[in-house]
């Protein structure tokens, strides 16, 4: 059982659990994620390991509630416990030692972005960070950043920060010259458009992919991804990969596939379901 | 002893096993074959000749003493035979439900050379069950702690076994299991109607009374490395697993509604898809159901297919029926429940609508050539022969790959080259003090054999410990 220690709403739909888990805490690296399962008989859900703190033996999560599962994780309260945390989970980023990073963040990639924008900044290297979200109060981690290093905030009805998206700012850091990697988090329209703008700078892209995982360890498949022509299993070689090989398409395609079956069932008009949960 | 005639015993038919009606199970996922009651068990064990050169015995791959255990069921002393099974085979709830008995024990039965082989696998999973239900028999005494501990990686038949010997012999054990639930495919992959859950469970809850400690969501490879188990253990057993599933690389093998057999069970067993009231995993439910293959896992796909609502449930297999891998008796049963084989049939491209969806599954007609070198008749591609099957959903189920997630963080470990861990005849691996076995040894092979290697290790391990 893992107790929840603090509980704090990032946005308004941007929740941070912090996490009993010592374990994980004492050797996760940026990049990693967990698969939990809040209680018994839920879903297993991968969620990115945001932050640790060894001492106290926790673990950050930083989730946001998208839904049924999401949604009843961030409605848990301090002092309730997740019933299983497996992990830490995946390759952990490949980080350069030294020279200029730019970390894109969108929404609550920024959370997932956070860690490796920190652990680049330890070894010396310089870190820009562009991130964004809808408006003011969606933008998150921009304080934690803002230690690290430059931050350029962007939102959508330039509320805070730009107007504008991540990628028009990353546009122009990138015209200016220095970048030798990029990391970039966020919904797959925004990794795709980060990855088709940094591709004629010939920069290094790093991408986290999200798609939908059960066990986590490589044994189901589900996680499938194309990179590069070949299949990959997001969990056990990714979750990062060379955001100029990754099939994005594929990737939005699939993580549909729940959520068009449920639309598909429920306009059916002999209401047969074809979908269990 | 009992008093029949070797004539009268041969006049004896084999019991049928009594099971749900073929329809009527075909929508729910209660277990299939609903046990041996104690008459039908004592009239199927005297059928038994108790031959003197027991031949079932070396069919079994653990060598269970066959009739030793039937003749105390014809002596109506169950718990007798309860305790002579005991002691050859660790889960006989399990394997007398899910051996190849045509191919081990059975197979090599001398009743079975004219007529029927004894029905030795529903004899076993009579004792066996009436054994659980009997509570925890005799309390062992507990062993004297030895003070040696030992992880073992993975909590499957093979993991289990393992610890369960070893907690015998009074090591201090602990196993690592990767998911939230140990069991490993008998709890992820096979079936609720064909192992019931409530039994693997049983045999968890022995193991921890013995003392046994298991962690579950421990992946080693990346919670714990080998090397950080060898620095806190005195010996360590691998035994996780062949869980990698194997895709056919045709194109539209990505488009949504086409699962992995292991990631279409896993929802519906672990995940409990299959209780529509509670669950909250979601699992496609496809009408036209194709399912590739023609082994135990292929069989529980459609099956499980057929449980969830499919119309049409359908195996897509390239050779014939009496080729397939399966057991006999779950070929069996498909067909009574109204499985559609699709034989002579390989799938060259899963065919999509314009959103990606599968909408079928473009074949072609197959025939036997020549036998190989194998003795097996390879299939060959009839000309011209292409079609679609309709589906909405293509289940992949030809098989599993080892699994390189803990291999490729412990370079020393010595693998063949399909990344099977190496072992000598202790099942002891590359590295002192570090066994293996299983699956993650054999390569997809069965229960039976896996527990034989954990109780092998055990023993090897039990001898390591004494020296080391
Ligand atoms: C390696 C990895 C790390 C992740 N890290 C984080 C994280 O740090 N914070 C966070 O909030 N989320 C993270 N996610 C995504 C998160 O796991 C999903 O949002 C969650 O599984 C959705 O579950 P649900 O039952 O609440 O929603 P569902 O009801 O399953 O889905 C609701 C909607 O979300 C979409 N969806 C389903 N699964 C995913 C998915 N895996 N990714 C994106 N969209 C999905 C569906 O298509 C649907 O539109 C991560 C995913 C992966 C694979
Ligand atoms: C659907 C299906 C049906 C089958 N039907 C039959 C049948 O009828 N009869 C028969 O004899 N055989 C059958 N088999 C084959 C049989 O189940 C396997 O041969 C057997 O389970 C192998 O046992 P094992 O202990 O080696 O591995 P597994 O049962 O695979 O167990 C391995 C365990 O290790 C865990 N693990 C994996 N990696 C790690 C890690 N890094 N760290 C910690 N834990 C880890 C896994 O989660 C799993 O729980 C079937 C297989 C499948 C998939
Ligand atoms: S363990 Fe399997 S092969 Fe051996 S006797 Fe029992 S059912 Fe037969
Ligand atoms: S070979 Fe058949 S008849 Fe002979 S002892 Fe074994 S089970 Fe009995
Ligand atoms: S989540 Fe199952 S293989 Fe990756």
């Amino acid at each position: 059982m893992h107790t929840i220690l603090a509980k704090k709403q990032l946005s308004p739909n941007v929740t941070r659990l912090d996490v009993l888990a010592p374990r994980i805490a004492e050797i996760k690296k940026p990049g990693q994620f967990v698969i939990l399962r809040a209680r018994e008989g839920d879903e297993r859900i991968p969620l990115t390991i945001a932050d640790a703190d060894p001492t106290q033996g926790t673990i950050a999560l930083v989730i946001q509630a998208v839904g049924k599962s999401t949604r009843e994780i961030v409605a848990m309260e301090v002092c309730d416990a997740i019933r299983d945390i497996s992990g830490p989970l995946g390759h952990p980023t490949e980080l350069i030692s030294s020279g200029r990073a730019l970390c894109v963040g969108g929404g609550v990639g920024t959370a997932v972005v956070h860690p490796i924008a920190k652990a680049l900044h330890a070894q010396g290297v310089q870190v820009t960070s562009v991130i964004g979200g809808r408006a003011k109060e969606w933008v998150i981690f921009e304080e934690e950043l803002n230690r690290l290093g430059e931050v350029i905030v962007c939102t959508d009805d330039g509320s805070h920060g730009r107007k504008g998206f991540v990628t028009d700012a990353a546009k122009e850091v990138l015209e200016a010259g220095g970048i030798d990697v990029v990391y970039a988090v966020g919904p797959v329209p925004m990794m795709r458009a980060v990855a088709n703008l940094t591709r004629p700078f010939g920069v290094h892209t790093i991408v986290s992919l999200n798609p939908v995982m059960v066990d986590g360890t490589g044994m189901c498949g589900g996680c499938r991804v194309d990179v590069g022509g070949e299949t990959k299993f997001a969990c056990v070689d990714g979750p990062e990969f060379d955001g100029h090989q990754v099939d994005f398409d594929l990737l939005a395609d699939r993580l549909q596939t729940y959520r068009e079956f449920e639309q598909r069932a429920n306009a059916c008009a002999d209401g047969q379901c074809r979908i269990r949960r | 002893m009992s008093t029949i005639s070797a004539k009268e015993r041969m006049q004896i038919a084999r019991q049928l096993m009594p099971e749900q009606e073929g329809l009527q199970r075909s929508g729910n996922f209660k277990e299939v074959n609903l046990g041996f009651s104690e008459q039908l068990a004592v009239l199927e064990a005297q059928r038994c000749l108790q031959c003197k050169d027991a031949k079932c015995i070396r069919g079994c791959p653990v060598q269970v003493n066959i009739p030793r255990f039937i003749q105390f069921i014809t002596n109506g002393d169950l718990a007798g035979a309860a305790k002579s099974l005991a002691s050859d085979n660790a889960l006989p709830c399990i394997s007398g439900r899910v051996c190849p008995q045509e191919e081990q024990c059975e197979g090599s039965c001398i009743r079975g050379a004219k007529g029927q082989p004894v029905a030795i696998g529903y004899l076993e999973r009579f004792v066996a069950d009436w054994a659980l239900n009997q509570g925890s028999a005799a309390q062992e005494e507990a062993p004297a702690p030895t003070g040696k501990k030992v992880a073992v990686i993975g909590a499957g038949p093979a993991g289990l076994t393992a610890a369960g010997e070893l907690a015998k012999k009074g090591h201090d054990v602990t196993i690592y299991e990767a998911l939230h639930k140990p069991g490993g495919v008998l709890v992820y992959g096979i079936p609720e109607f064909r192992l019931p859950k409530k039994i693997v469970a049983a045999e968890v809850d022995r193991l921890t009374k013995a003392g046994v400690k298991i962690e579950c969501n421990v992946v080693i490879g990346r919670t714990y490395t080998i090397p950080e188990l060898q620095a806190q253990f005195d010996a360590l057993f691998i035994a996780n697993g062949a869980g990698l599933p194997v895709f056919m690389n045709v194109p539209g093998e990505n488009f949504k509604g086409v699962y992995a057999a292991n990631e279409y069970l896993t929802r519906v067993n672990l995940m409990e898809a299959y209780d529509a009231e509670s669950a909250n995993t979601p699992v496609l439910i496809g009408q036209r159901v194709a399912v590739v293959g023609g082994g135990n896992v292929a069989m529980d796909a459609v099956r499980t297919a057929k449980r969830l609502g499919a119309e049409k449930a359908m195996i897509v297999y390239r050779r014939t029926k009496e080729e397939m891998p399966a057991r006999a008796e779950e070929i069996h049963h498909a067909a009574q429940e109204g499985v559609d084989f699709q034989l002579l049939v390989a799938p060259l491209e899963v065919v999509g609508d314009e959103k990606r969806w599968v909408t079928g599954l473009k074949c072609q007609r197959m025939e036997l050539g020549e036998p190989d070198a194998s003795g097996r008749r390879k299939p060959q591609p009839v000309a011209g022969s292409e079609f679609v099957l309709d589906c909405d959903v293509v289940v992949v189920a030809i098989g599993t790959k080892s699994n390189p997630l803990l291999t490729a963080t412990c370079p020393e470990l010595k693998l063949n080259k399909w990344g099977n861990i190496e072992t000598d005849e202790n099942g002891m691996t590359s590295l002192p003090g570090v066994f293996a076995g299983g699956d993650i040894v054999r390569g997809a092979a069965t229960v039976i054999l896996a527990m034989g290697d954990g109780k092998n290790a055990a023993q090897a391990i039990d001898r390591y410990l004494k020296t080391a």
